[in-house]
């Protein structure tokens, strides 16, 4: 073949790959099911991550998830219990009527309204007692009691055009209703296959690099990642950890990384005096429930080899926890350091407590909702075995696993907490917290643990607006309830995306994929 | 043939009624739906709020009483996840799902029939012999690694057709079908004949053994020896016998491809109804399940009620009337 022909020949092949996706085009494979494309419907984190590239926020969230304008220019606390938001002026939405606070008056009076929400986005509107429009662009919002988190809950939900105010689900799904101020436009959505977006040009922010995104659901890890290595996708998430290594050694293919907010730890029966699944070696009752003795629960956590796990099972893509969120993250403590294995302090302090033969539990996993969760539990079984607590592990889907859990069913099981708010005020109230229904404190709390002084840190904590006096008291509750042990902590995951070559992502703690992050790599 | 249809239909409404309230009690029993589709974020009040949103707090026979009045008028509830009705979401899917069954079953018959009458006609042949181990590998393979086999190597180290999802679709009669675009036929070929792989390996063994068996009989000899051609006597006499094994059983498989394709739609992420029960399941989205199981029944009942047709065409000995169920 002559120089001429191969180069032809050449030509020829790229300009038929160009064909087949544009330049601009990115199609993202993700792991997880979206349910709606109504904004306000399901607070799921997929139905959120799909919605950032069509709706803005009054605040958005970082890769790191520390707070950013979006649609609210600046904010402050201009007394305990009000707070004022200035509003980016113009910003047009999708069909290009003008961004005001009329939209946020109406978005805020929809989202109670929703009709059949499975998880409504109540939980971040619900503080809010009075809205005062001041101006066009600024406007106000009362709570009874005073709330520092309110930005932070004002990144939760999506801004819609009040003309949609009464739209219902379907007008969003079929795209009428989806008229945001995001970056993209909705162009398709297909349920339960993909979801088609195309770049709005009057984005207020900075301009995406890909024209046309394709989001397609991919919900079988294995065909996810076939699916990036036939190039069918450029981009992946939820990484299998199995075929991590694997893709790290393939030119083709990038991996980028970052450990994420969500902590795998255990969390024990502390409450009653019998708990259905401790029982002695011999199963007969023990006269007391030994998991309300502090010494027996530090016992458990020093018997953990945290290293080990993060080693052998979770290969590498987990980092050791020391308490309820990575250092990075707001309100987290410096002084709590990762419990060092010591089997043989284990032992001695368990044999103090008066348990020095060890008694028998059962842990209960959920087998399908963390990465490794079954094997996670298993090793800890056979940690805990080791010092002479003979544990069984029970693992089984999730569907059955929380409700029987959250009918206290359980007295010693593995859990997954994500910080959506990105501070730590989240898992202190929703974990550790006295279980109180009225207060809406402790909903997660399923060993019922319960300890005044974390109480009594968080409440103040969540009363007070300055934010170095109130990181410094969650950093304080965060120590008494690991001090007590009210949890065992075991590791933070890490998030992998993985990319076509030419492609790079920045990773997100918060484990969303967006098209904004994704950037045309150098070669 | 009246009294048949009067006394298949009776029959159809009492299995339906029984299904209905095995799923209901059956997926109560599991779980409750709210503790996944709720945010964990969320606090107790707005727990209990989602729950009486989605009419879980009434008691089971109660539950079950509305969606049976509802069901009477046609209304087979709203799915928990999606809010939409439950119907209409398996409607949605249900061409992707047909789309691939009818063309998996194309595919099987139309490579399984002449290779299961070529190993019937010459069984000591080469071609015969390795038709037969071939069809074994058929029957053996597991589904799910065939599936991945094939993404490998025709769209990752081949890159001949795409490993996921389905193609362009175009409006047809109001049915979104990928058949009729160049890009929907690329997406179905893989997962079309990872489905048709097992029943392929079925309909070659059948035929073969119905060929075997009729070849030795005497309307065969009878046939020759009257002097018709042996194309005439094997694709018009033998071909007319050995089918009513075959009809009977691709009938059962049709509707078992289309109701529970699960595993080949998940692998290669095809967007149809197989793909939804588990995702359904997974999620305990009750209202779908129970008007999926409902649905697959009814094609169940209405399936066999063809194949019954079916056999007094190709057998005109069997009576309809005198079929008992």
């Amino acid at each position: 073949m002559s120089i001429f022909a191969r180069g032809a020949f050449v030509m020829v092949i790229s300009a038929v790959s160009a064909g087949t996706a544009g330049a601009a085009d990115l199609t993202i494979g993700l792991g997880g099911a979206v349910s709606a494309m109504d904004p306000h419907y399901h607070n799921v984190a997929t139905n959120n991550m799909v919605n950032r590239h069509i709706f803005g926020r009054l605040v958005d969230q970082d890769a790191k998830q520390t707070l950013m304008p979006d649609l609210a220019e600046s904010w402050k606390a201009i007394d305990d219990t009000t707070w004022e938001f200035k509003l980016r002026r113009g910003v047009k939405f999708h069909d290009g009527s003008d961004f005001d606070a009329k939209d946020v008056v109406a978005t805020l009076k929809r989202i109670p309204s929703v009709v059949n929400a499975p998880s409504s986005f109540r939980i971040f509107t619900g503080q809010i007692t009075e809205t005062v429009v001041v101006d066009s662009h600024t406007i106000r919002l009362k709570t009874a009691t005073p709330f520092p988190l309110m930005p932070v809950f004002m990144a939760g939900f999506a801004i819609i055009s009040d003309e949609f105010e009464t739209a219902t689900t379907d007008d969003f799904n079929s795209g009428k209703a989806a008229i945001g101020t995001g970056a993209y436009k909705l162009k398709q959505y297909v349920r339960g296959d993909r979801i088609e977006l195309t770049r709005y040009d009057g984005y207020a922010g900075t301009k995406p690099a890909w024209e046309n995104v394709t989001i397609k659901q991919v919900t079988n890890p294995a065909a996810r990642v076939a699916a990036l290595l036939s190039g069918d996708v450029q981009i992946i998430d939820q990484v299998p950890t199995a075929d991590l290594e694997r893709l790290k050694k393939d030119k083709k293919i990038g991996v980028s990384s970052v450990v994420s907010n969500r902590v795998i730890y255990l969390s024990m029966d502390t409450n009653r005096d019998q708990s259905p699944f401790v029982t002695a070696k011999d199963g007969k009752p023990l006269a007391k429930n030994p998991l309300k003795d502090v010494r027996v629960r530090k016992a458990m956590s020093m018997a953990i080899n945290r290293p080990a796990i993060v080693d052998r099972v979770m290969e590498k893509q987990a980092i050791p926890a020391a308490q309820f969120l990575p250092e990075t993250f707001f309100g987290t403590s410096k002084n709590l350091k990762v419990e060092k294995f010591d089997a043989e302090g284990a032992r001695k302090l368990l044999a103090e407590a008066g348990y020095k033969d060890g008694f028998a539990i059962t842990l209960h996993s959920p087998n399908d909702r963390y990465p490794n969760d079954e094997k996670i539990a298993q090793a800890v079984a056979q940690m805990l075995s080791r010092i002479g607590i003979q544990t069984k592990v029970e693992a089984i889907p999730f569907a059955t696993y929380s409700p029987r859990a959250t009918k206290l069913e359980f007295s010693f099981m593995l859990w997954g907490w994500g910080s959506g708010t990105g501070e730590v005020s989240s898992p202190l109230r929703s974990l550790v917290a006295t279980y109180d229904r009225e207060k809406g404190n402790g909903p997660s709390n399923r060993g019922r643990y319960s300890n005044p002084k974390v109480d009594e840190l968080l409440a103040t904590a969540l009363r007070t607006v300055d934010d170095a006096a109130r990181a410094k008291l969650l950093a304080e509750a965060s120590e008494a309830a690991i001090f007590d042990v009210a949890v065992i902590p075991l590791h933070y995951n890490i998030n992998n995306w993985a990319t076509r070559a030419g492609f790079s992502y920045e990773p997100r703690t918060d484990e969303s994929t967006l098209a904004m992050g994704v950037k045309a790599a150098k070669r | 043939m009246t009294v048949f249809l009067i006394r298949r239909l009776m029959q159809a409404v009492v299995v339906l009624f029984a299904m209905s309230l095995i799923v209901f009690v059956g997926v109560y029993a599991i779980g409750n739906p709210i503790d996944i589709l709720i945010s964990p974020e969320a606090d107790q009040l707005e727990r209990e709020r989602a729950i009486h949103a989605l009419g879980l707090d009434l008691p089971l026979w109660e539950q079950y009483f509305v969606f049976l009045q509802r069901a009477l008028t046609g209304d087979l509830g709203r799915s928990f996840a999606f809010g939409a009705p439950a119907l209409q979401i398996i409607v949605e899917r249900m061409p992707a799902t047909l789309e691939l069954a009818v063309a998996a079953m194309g595919i099987s018959i139309l490579v399984g029939i002449p290779l299961g009458m070529w190993a019937g006609f010459r069984p000591e042949s080469f071609g015969g012999r390795a038709i037969m181990a071939g069809s074994i590998l058929g029957f053996s393979l597991p589904t799910f690694w065939v599936g991945l086999m094939l993404i490998m190597v025709f769209a990752v180290h081949l890159g001949w057709l795409p490993s996921t999802g389905r193609g362009e679709t175009v409006e047809v009669l109001g049915l979104q079908l990928s058949i009729f675009t160049w890009n929907g036929w690329t997406h179905l070929l893989l997962p079309a004949f990872n489905l048709a792989l097992f029943k392929m390996a079925l309909v070659i063994r059948l035929t073969r053994a119905g060929m075997r068996e009729n070849l030795l009989m005497d309307y065969v000899k009878f046939a020759r020896a009257k002097g018709l051609s042996p194309g005439r006597v094997i694709f018009v006499h033998v071909l007319k016998n050995i089918m009513i094994p075959v009809v009977t059983i691709l009938g059962l498989e049709l509707g078992s491809v289309i109701a529970f394709a699960v595993v080949t739609e998940t692998i290669f992420s095809w967007p149809g109804m197989g793909k939804l029960i588990i995702d359904s399941i997974n999620q305990l989205d009750r209202p779908v399940i129970v008007a999926y199981l409902l649905i697959t029944v009814s094609m169940f009942i209405f399936i066999n009620f063809v194949v019954d047709i079916l056999y007094s065409v190709l057998d005109p000995r069997v009576r309809l009337k005198e079929m008992k169920s």
